[in-house]
């Protein structure tokens, strides 16, 4: 009996050991990131090159999803306020979901699913052909050069595109309050800001950050731990999207968690 | 062998590389001196890359020492490590290029980022058109990696480098996946840098044809082209012959000592030359 729960044990440890060691090495990656920001040498046409891919490239499919989802949740939530007569007060529900959920989480999936897979294959690709150690041989750190910028851009940019999303967002949920809710647009847009206090707004800005961050990270791990050829490239950016999706989710409900115990 | 007084250029003392447990490298020891040519042969898959690889401090052995310069390596850290790459030119086994940066940002890149190398901006530009000339290729600056041929993207690495001017010369497989006249051209290319550099070098390959022209050809920079080193200068050239198996060394010693050999995993590397 000892005998084999011990080895149960041994087997329980063995699985644990990979994800551990996974966890160490992101964190490793972690600290060396937000190390090099405040270390020379600053590549500054990098972090412009990585805001322009990641926030441009990315304007165009968060102002679609903002719209879109402004629009379904103005339609929803009139239907929901009906059974109370207070189909007067979309604008309210509107803006407070946008704000504090959908904008951030919508905003970050789409950008997760362009960027952390853009930049895991992108680092996977140089990792499998050996440009990363050519890079390490001729004299630059490949944290220095590529995790930073991409995590500087990333948590910058986030928090931009989040904003612009809320606000196609409302403009989403007003175009369905005028065609078909027959509410004053004056009516939705008080409504829309009356409902937002700081505390959303800081909720609204913090999360973004916070996914951007994860965004970048997990993209460049993933990308920096290829191995395995083109095959392994396929894998890590799968990968890169996964994680990076379930960190937002998870990452998500902890930052909700503070805030809605902060407030009480 | 005589005694040639000479600076120890690389060492390794019974070095073992492993990876998830897998020996890559196991117990490998051998000195290079400055100005020494050395030909590493083995099959694909023998540790060669490897070996290269923990000669810069790019890969830590998990035993044993590494000496470059005189200075053991495999205890420094990444910092450290960059004041002796500076000193060490290595062209990797597929060129690897950066491929976001065109030929002259690719072959640039060495003198404006390398820590210890102090290269005013101004000459840059001609220092690189020199390396690209040199390896005959000027004219591609504007071109990027994946505009080029094999041949031509192995000869803009080798180009990248050497723009340092680095006394330590390390080619990984430098003709494979070429067609055979591709292949004497790199390396022509790699024989001509030796002997105008007088650079330490070392050549990993599959095939013992590159060992051959490495050990028994010089540049002659008149004709500019390779012909067969007198008997005098032969002993000038000091190639030393190394054949790794499965990440162990099997043999150390001149080529009449290789093609001597009746082992036969080692005798199936002399063969292929007829
Ligand atoms: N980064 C790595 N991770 C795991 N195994 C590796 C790694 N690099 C090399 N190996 C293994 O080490 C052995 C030697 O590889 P290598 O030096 O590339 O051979 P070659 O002589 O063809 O250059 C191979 O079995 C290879 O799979
Ligand atoms: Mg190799």
């Amino acid at each position: 009996m000892v005998a084999s729960e011990g080895g149960d044990l041994t087997y329980l440890l063995d699985l644990l050991k990979e994800p551990v060691l996974a966890a160490q090495e992101f964190f490793v990656l972690t600290g060396r990131a937000f190390n090099n920001i405040f270390r020379r040498p600053h590549y500054g046409d990098d972090i412009i090159l990585q805001m322009d891919t990641i926030g441009v490239g990315s304007l165009p499919i968060v102002v679609m999803t903002g719209f879109f989802s402004g629009a379904v949740m103005a339609l929803q939530m009139s239907r929901a306020l009906a059974d109370y007569g207070q189909v007067g007060r979309t604008g309210t529900l509107v803006s407070l979901t946008l704000v504090r959920e959908l904008g951030p989480v919508l905003t970050a999936m789409m950008v997760a699913g362009r960027n952390s897979s853009g930049i895991a294959s992108e680092l996977g690709s140089m990792k499998v052909t050996e440009q990363i150690d050519a890079m390490r041989a001729l004299g630059t750190d490949p944290v220095q050069k590529l995790v930073t910028p991409r995590l500087l851009a990333t948590a910058f940019m986030l928090p931009l595109l989040t904003v612009i999303a809320d606000f196609v967002g409302m403009f989403g949920g007003w175009v369905i309050a005028e065609v078909f809710l027959n509410l004053p647009a004056r009516q939705y847009w008080s409504s829309v800001w009356r409902a937002l206090v700081w505390d959303d707004v800081t909720q609204g800005l913090m999360k973004p950050l916070i996914f951007g961050v994860i965004i970048s990270l997990v993209g460049c791990y993933q990308g920096l731990r290829t191995t395995g050829g083109t095959q392994g490239v396929g894998r890590s950016t799968t990968q890169a999207v996964v994680w990076a999706t379930v960190l937002i989710f998870v990452v998500d409900l902890l930052i909700t968690k503070i805030f809605v115990s902060g407030g009480a | 062998m005589p005694e040639r007084n000479k600076t120890s250029v690389l060492r390794f003392e019974n070095v073992t590389v492993a990876f998830d447990g897998e020996v890559a490298l196991h117990d490998v020891s051998f000195e290079a001196f400055e100005g020494d040519s050395r030909v590493i042969l083995g099959a694909a898959g023998s540790g060669k890359t490897v070996l290269l690889k923990v000669a810069m401090g790019l890969t830590k052995p998990e035993s044993g020492k590494v000496f470059v310069f005189g200075k053991d390596i495999s205890r420094m850290s990444e910092k450290q490590l960059f004041d002796i790459r500076g000193k060490i030119g290595m062209l990797f086994q597929e060129s690897a290029l950066f491929d976001s940066l065109n030929i002259e940002e690719n072959v640039a890149y060495p003198l404006l980022n390398q820590p210890s190398i102090q290269c005013p901006r101004a000459e840059v530009l001609p220092r690189v058109k020199e390396a690209l000339e040199f390896v005959e290729l000027a004219g591609t600056l504007e071109k990027f990696p994946s505009e080029l041929s094999g041949g031509m993207r192995r000869r803009a690495a080798i180009a990248r480098a050497v723009v340092t001017e680095p006394p330590l010369q390390m080619y990984d497989s430098p003709t494979a996946g070429l067609d055979p006249i591709t292949a004497h051209t790199i390396m022509a290319l790699l024989i001509k840098e030796r002997d105008v550099s007088q650079a330490t070098t070392l050549v990993v390959t599959h095939r013992y044809q590159d060992g051959n022209l490495i050990a028994n050809f010089r540049y002659n920079s008149k004709q500019g082209a390779l012909e067969p080193a007198q008997s005098g200068e032969k002993e000038k050239l000091r190639t030393t012959f190394m054949v790794l198996k499965e990440g162990r060394p099997v043999f150390e010693g001149d080529q009449d000592s290789l093609e001597a050999s009746t082992d036969s995993y080692i005798s199936k590397f002399v063969k292929q030359r007829i």
